[in-house]
């Protein structure tokens, strides 16, 4: 039991975390994404 | 309208963002905590381990709530010198029975997996209404009040059948019997001391506090302390077997 | 809509603050009647005279008020920031409380006499009161009146849920109340950071439920399309927390009007619950909100957009995923089974990338303004704990490693590490945000002394300073003590040895916290001339602050 669930996480465990970051990244960096980041980022300073 | 459309969108996003954190967040727990409860080998077995007598769990409950904890652990880690110093690493079956555990994080004091039988009744009694008195340095919080203090066995019955509740083989019998026992292990001369280690087989049975007309919390933490990490039978068990690969 | 401004009704949460606290009220009758146990019964009056003078108080504000609060006044929000302020006035409070009581427990550990003999007064109680106050109580408010806070002004709506907000405020304080008076007078479930019994933490279930609802439906009211990203710090906190408290205190009371309860863990199981929950406390509560913090008032002190928002995205996720699982480094070496010590372990050290890179965005937002350290004791202060923030995650892998936490588990090392989180991280990215805070919602131009300001950050420095370096002397010391052989193979020290070892870190230490204290008194001082003395900021310039609805 322990050497089966240990083999998954060791194998298909680290290949799952290695997409889910790639996605994560993907999305903060895709280019369509700049402006509606760059806006973003200033509503604290955009106050009425 | 429109307007409405995107405030729906909104109200949507901000529901997966919650979703999504929760889902983000709860992977990390179930893989290292659900295992813990399902592989066999989180848990040696061992010979000796019994739940605790209603006065230990009584002595416990006074241990917890003077916040002993906050400076003794009792967990000794499996490195040379605390072998030596405390005794063999404990095992993850000793605190089987602890609800909750009691391993804490920080040794301002000595730990205590191992303290039963190190010291007398008399030097614990001296030492927890001034430490002072037997171990000059010591920085410990004198507990006079635990001389004073008399158990109370109004819920004693309840504690024990609640801890059966979530898991502590505490059987019918023992649940009766609480009150009986909780005077029986202090006074070796109640009638029901022979029942009582029927119960409970080698528990130790004296007036802790050496004052057997009076249940104090002072038997109670001494009863408690006089036992922690004496039941298992370490020349029964394997050291090699290692089983949870420590 | 426009009418509504002059109509006046009982409004929906109104009723159901009435019904909350009717329902409070009918509980702790039953308990204080029943309970054989004099400090339930304490809790129970108090909680009986808290829902009535809260009823009350509702009962008033609804005969007093002309019309209904309108959501906006001329075409502004009409932010409501009363809970706000009383939240900040509460973390003060419990601030400077919570910094007292550890200074009195430091004494203690170098003059054991100060325990006064007394079961109330004793270190196993004082402790747990001053992890409670500095963590829940201040740490917690800080996080009540900052969310509040940024997320009506990055949402540009006032916060949803009428009276709710401040049902929130209180009844969290009242929380802490009954969690403080339970540990002095003898009432802990022992896990640590989660001490109180489980009639508080179903109080505290039922508080935090309503603070998520009224988080997340001020979001829905939202006029910005983006959900800003300190606030999707502080959903992760208000979420993991809840879902940690729920879980960690899962027990079984032995009667309905009894304060004990056995937890339904026990051992292994139980130890890897509590540091699962015992690391988030650190990853979600002092880390997650406190970031938020830092993702609002670094940028809008500096005047300038944080560095990445990219790189806050990235941060975000990657450090809620890998904190859940660094629990387990409490653990090396012990009982718990060691593919868990070993994930935990990795987690951990992975943890350090994430923690850098918010690190790295908050400090870099300061580029090409850097000037305004020199300038403005407030920024600096917000700065310098971010800087805090960096050490700390460095030093928390460091020791998550077997080898390393083989030698600095269980010693003072251990403290010293939490503290230079806590007073340097936590403690000055708080009191940052108090310093904008106070002036923004009392709506005066600026503090009352920018150098006093500047005093609180020096002295309190000083104190953190001397605190961690001696904690690392003390520490390391102790801990190699504990491992001396002498030539011939035996223990070098007796335990009481390494005690005695301890004494000068101890003092010096205590002077650490006095210094911290000290500086938290200048504060205050700072604060209260602030509000009573401050010139009154000109209307639109700055942040006008809550708008008072036109008659």
């Amino acid at each position: 039991m322990y050497e089966r669930l240990a083999e998954f996480a060791q194998t298909w465990g680290l290949v799952y975390f290695v997409i889910l970051f790639a996605i994560v990244l993907a999305y903060a960096l895709w280019p369509k994404n700049k402006k509606r980041f760059d806006d973003a980022s200033k509503i604290p300073l955009r106050e009425d | 309208m429109s307007l409405m459309n995107r405030h729906a969108i909104f109200e949507k996003n901000s529901i997966l963002l919650t979703v999504g954190i929760l889902i983000v967040v709860a992977i990390g727990g179930l893989i290292e905590l659900v295992p813990n409860f399902y592989l066999k080998s989180t848990i040696e077995e061992v010979e000796g381990m019994r739940p605790y007598t209603p006065l230990e769990l009584a002595g416990r409950n006074v241990y917890i709530r003077e916040g002993c904890y906050n400076c003794h652990s009792q967990q000794i880690r499996t490195l040379r010198d605390e072998v030596e110093r405390y005794g063999h690493y404990s095992l993850a079956a000793e605190s089987m029975y602890d609800h909750p555990f009691q391993w804490g994080s920080k040794r301002t004091g000595p730990d205590l997996a191992r303290v039963g039988g190190k010291y007398s009744d008399q030097w614990h009694h001296d030492h927890l209404v001034d430490p002072r008195s037997v171990s000059p340095a010591s920085i410990m919080p004198s507990y006079p009040w635990l001389a004073d203090y008399e158990v109370d066995p109004r819920f004693i019955e309840t504690d024990l059948a609640v801890n059966a509740l979530i898991g502590v083989p505490y059987s019918e019998e023992m649940i009766e019997n609480a009150v009986a026992d909780l005077r029986a292990q202090a006074n070796p001369d109640d009638d029901n001391v022979d029942a009582f280690l029927e119960r409970y087989p080698g528990a130790q049975v004296r007036s802790f506090d050496g004052d057997p007309r009076k249940l104090t919390e002072m038997d109670a933490v001494i009863a408690y302390l006089q036992m922690l990490g004496t039941l298992v039978d370490f020349s029964l068990y394997d050291d090699q077997a290692d089983v949870n690969l420590r | 809509m426009a009418t509504s401004h002059q109509a006046k009704s009982f409004t929906a949460s109104e009723g159901g603050v009435i019904a909350l606290l009717l329902v409070c009220v009918l509980f702790s009758l039953l308990i204080a009647a029943k309970t054989h146990d004099p400090t339930m019964a304490f809790h129970a009056w108090l909680g009986l005279a808290a829902a009535g003078i809260g009823a009350f108080a509702v009962f008033n504000g609804y005969f007093k008020r002309t019309h209904n609060v309108p959501e906006e006044i001329d075409g502004k929000p009409n932010y409501q920031m009363g809970p706000v302020k009383l939240a900040t006035v509460a973390s003060v409070f419990w601030g400077v409380a919570g910094f007292l009581v550890g200074l009195i427990i430091a004494l203690q550990l170098a003059w054991p006499s100060l325990n006064l003999d007394l079961p109330w007064t004793s270190f196993g109680r004082l402790r747990p009161l001053h992890t409670s106050a500095v963590i829940f109580a201040f740490g917690g408010n800080v996080l009540l009146a900052s969310s509040f806070y940024v997320v009506q002004r990055t949402c540009r709506a006032r916060a949803a849920g009428g009276l709710w907000p401040w049902f929130v405020v209180w009844g969290y304080n009242f929380f802490i109340v009954i969690a403080g008076t339970g540990y002095i007078l003898g009432i802990t479930q022992s896990k640590e950071y989660a001490e109180p019994e489980w009639y508080a933490d179903l109080w505290l279930t039922v508080v935090w439920v309503i603070y998520l609802l009224v988080f997340l439906a001020t979001l829905w009211k939202r006029k910005e399309p983006h959900i800003y990203v300190a606030n999707w710090f502080y959903l992760a906190f208000i979420v993991t927390i809840a879902m940690l408290h729920l879980v960690n205190n899962a027990t079984v009371p032995v009667s309905l009007t009894e304060p004990k309860s056995y937890i339904v863990w026990s051992g292994v199981q139980d130890a890897m619950t509590q540091w699962w929950y015992g690391h988030n406390a650190v990853g979600f509560f002092l880390t997650a909100g406190f970031l938020a913090i830092m993702y609002y008032f670094v940028p809008k002190r500096a005047e300038r957009p944080v560095y990445s928002y990219r790189l806050s995205i990235v941060h975000f996720w990657s450090l809620i995923f890998l904190y859940i699982w660094a629990g387990p480094h409490h653990l090396h070496y012990t009982s718990t089974p060691q593919w868990a010590q070993t994930l935990g372990m990795t987690f951990s050290i992975m943890l350090w990338m994430p923690s850098w890179g918010g690190m790295i965005n908050g400090l870099m937002t300061l580029s090409g303004a850097w000037d305004k350290l020199r300038t403005d004791p407030v920024l600096r202060m917000l700065v310098v704990s971010v800087a805090f923030y960096g050490m700390s995650t460095f030093e928390g892998p460091l020791m998550s490693i077997r080898a390393v936490n083989s030698l600095s588990h269980y010693t003072d090392w251990t403290i010293g590490h939490v503290h230079s989180g806590a007073l340097g991280w936590v403690g000055f990215v708080s009191f940052g945000a108090i310093y904008c805070l106070v002036p923004w919602l009392w709506n005066k131009k600026q503090l009352y002394s920018l150098k006093l300001v500047n005093w609180h950050f020096w002295i309190a420095t000083i104190g953190i300073v001397l605190y961690i370096t001696s904690m690392w002397v003390s520490g390391i010391m102790q801990g190699l003590m504990w491992r001396a052989y002498t030539s011939l193979g035996f223990l070098e020290y007796s335990f009481i040895e390494t005690v005695e070892a301890m004494h000068p870190f101890y003092i010096i230490r205590a002077i650490g916290g006095l210094l911290f204290v000290i500086g938290a008194l200048i504060m205050v001082y700072n604060l209260w001339m602030t509000v009573r003395h401050g010139e009154y900021a000109e209307e639109e310039v700055g942040h006008p602050t809550a708008v008072q609805p036109a008659e």
